[in-house]
């Protein structure tokens, strides 16, 4: 069912802008979840600007966590990198196990309160599904077209460039996807530090008890991620279907 | 020409390539057969540096390969392998680029490279250049293989069990192309196999190899009649011997002057199908026809038993 699936995915796009271009028109949905006629919808800041900054911060962060996990996933696949492996394995295990609240209360000392400690914590949290992903695929690579490709001449890094990234990229890609979609939702946190984003609004449905605030963050938030995922998907495919490399 | 010079591997404690020494000629067809572990890919992947040998040297032309650096090497050496591994994300037409972009050939030159190999094998531009390998048939996969390991008219190609992965009328049919393509290009051939009827069909010269020592090296007809070491004879095979040493001449080669009035065989043909035919028939002997339809001369079924004795 393509079509039903492309009605949904149009119609859960179309509410998330709805609602982030015109939140008013929403305010007798949320109504009956305020008490005391506390407002409805979130006033202390322009929500499509939150949302915004929101992605913005997720987009920088996977940027710096794919470069670093490619680049490094690349070393330890080399015979001269191989050693780092174990000692790169437990460096990325480490950025993904350890609670990026706890990232933020260690950097906030360091770098201020803002968008930098976010940005650290959700890069650190985000390494790990694209470090795997890109061993997972360079690794899988098929020994015959690896020995083709040295036996026809290529250089090493001709070899890399030409050959074992282009069949390491669908993975790649889906490591990037899962690091993406993971970090919309935790970016919510950077809101404790004062970064811009949608962890605003919940935030402020904590502190004033208001749980119209709590659910519109929270919906925005998994509206976006899972749109996301699915646009992100969609556009794996596409590549891979271009390059020949299902 | 190939001299391979005292050429030895080990890993660790355990030796592969033990001491072998040979000169592959110019323009011929060469085979490696052994049986799995003999050390006969290590052997060939040391001629292009796939594998660096622990002791000794390979010349070519009387260069030592290990003059320029490995990759620059195998840029000039042709390198064919079971399973063809053709580039999945590459068509087919670029596959067959691969070592001339590495060269810096321009485009038409290129262009035009790709358009005349792919007719050779026998695969219409038209249709294939633009096709992705998994596109292809098993038979079509190996071609465009060979196709891109000669792109770059490389004066040799090292083939490590090229048909390995064919059905026997597919393998049958690639062992022609390839007999074809070597008399049209001159390459010199270096070919692994463990299968000894593709050596005695291919190969000019055989090479025996067994737990990385090079037991016997000469023309399979000598590998039959003065085998060197018991496992020679084994590969060779002691049943079927006689016939296989008719397989390796053509009626045109033994044909005796005269006529008869038995059944046209082609020159082409080997001893071994001519006495078949003349079983099959019930006859004494038959006549030998060139490709042209002259007459070269004719056979008899004792003439061609006389062949079949070492010696």
């Amino acid at each position: 069912m393509p079509g039903m699936a492309a009605i949904v995915r149009l119609a859960a796009l179309v509410l998330l802008l709805a609602f982030l271009l015109m939140p008013q028109s929403f305010a007798p949905l949320f109504a009956p979840l305020t008490q005391y006629g506390a407002p409805p919808i979130y006033d202390q800041g322009n929500l499509l600007t939150l949302a915004l900054a929101h992605l913005g911060v997720v987009c920088c962060a996977a940027a710096a966590s794919t470069l670093v996990a490619v680049g490094l996933g690349v070393l330890v696949t080399r015979p001269s990198g191989a050693q780092f492996l174990p000692l790169s394995r437990t460096l990325v295990n480490i950025g993904q196990t350890f609670p990026p609240v706890a990232v933020l209360a260690v950097t906030v000392p360091l770098v201020g309160f803002g968008e930098k400690p976010t940005l650290i914590a959700l890069f650190a949290y985000g390494l790990l599904p694209i470090f795997e992903n890109t061993i997972v695929g360079l690794q899988t690579c098929p020994p015959q077209v690896l020995e083709a490709a040295s036996g026809m001449g290529m250089s090493a890094r001709q070899r890399l460039l030409s050959v074992e990234l282009p069949l390491a990229l669908p993975l790649i890609l889906e490591g990037i996807r899962l690091s993406l979609v993971i970090n919309v939702g935790t970016a919510t946190i950077g809101s404790t530090v004062a970064a811009k984003g949608l962890g605003e609004v919940i935030i402020a449905g904590l502190l004033s008890n208001n749980n119209a605030f709590i659910l519109q963050g929270g919906l925005v938030t998994g509206l976006m991620a899972i749109l996301l995922y699915d646009g992100l998907a969609g556009l794996e495919r596409r590549i891979c279907r271009t390059a020949h490399l299902e | 020409m190939i001299s391979v010079e005292n050429l030895s591997k080990q890993y660790g404690a355990t030796t592969v390539v033990d001491g072998v020494s040979m000169v592959i000629e110019r323009n011929s067809i060469t085979v490696i057969v052994g049986t799995s572990g003999s050390g006969k890919s290590t052997l060939l992947r040391m001629i292009n540096r796939l594998i660096e040998p622990t002791r000794g040297r390979v010349l070519i032309d009387g260069h030592d390969t290990t003059g320029e650096p490995a990759h620059l090497l195998r840029r000039r050496i042709g390198y064919a392998i079971q399973g063809h591994g053709l580039f999945p994300h590459r068509t087919v037409a670029e596959n067959i680029a691969t070592v001339p972009r590495l060269l810096g050939w321009d485009e038409a030159r290129i262009r035009a490279r790709v358009e005349e190999l792919l007719l050779v094998f026998q695969l219409d531009p038209g249709a294939y250049a633009g096709a992705f390998p998994h596109q292809l048939s098993g038979g079509q996969q190996q071609r465009v293989g060979v196709a891109r390991a000669l792109a770059a008219e490389p004066a040799v190609l090292l083939m490590d069990e090229p048909f390995g992965a064919l059905d026997p009328i597919i393998r049958a049919k690639a062992q022609d192309d390839l007999l074809d393509i070597q008399r049209r290009f001159g390459t010199t051939i270096v070919l692994v196999t463990h299968d000894m009827d593709e050596a005695f069909r291919l190969g000019d010269r055989v090479a025996v190899m067994s737990h990385g020592r090079l037991l016997q090296y000469d023309r399979p007809a000598v590998l039959l009649t003065r085998p060197a070491d018991p496992f020679v004879s084994r590969m060779t095979g002691v049943s079927d011997r006689a016939m296989r040493l008719l397989s390796l001449t053509t009626a045109g080669e033994a044909a005796l002057p005269g006529v008869s009035d038995g059944p046209a065989v082609a020159a082409s043909a080997s001893l071994r199908e001519v006495l078949s035919e003349l079983l099959w028939r019930g006859a004494e002997s038959a006549v030998v026809m060139d490709s042209d339809g002259t007459r070269r001369g004719h056979l008899t079924i004792a003439a061609i038993l006389e062949r079949g004795r070492p010696g």
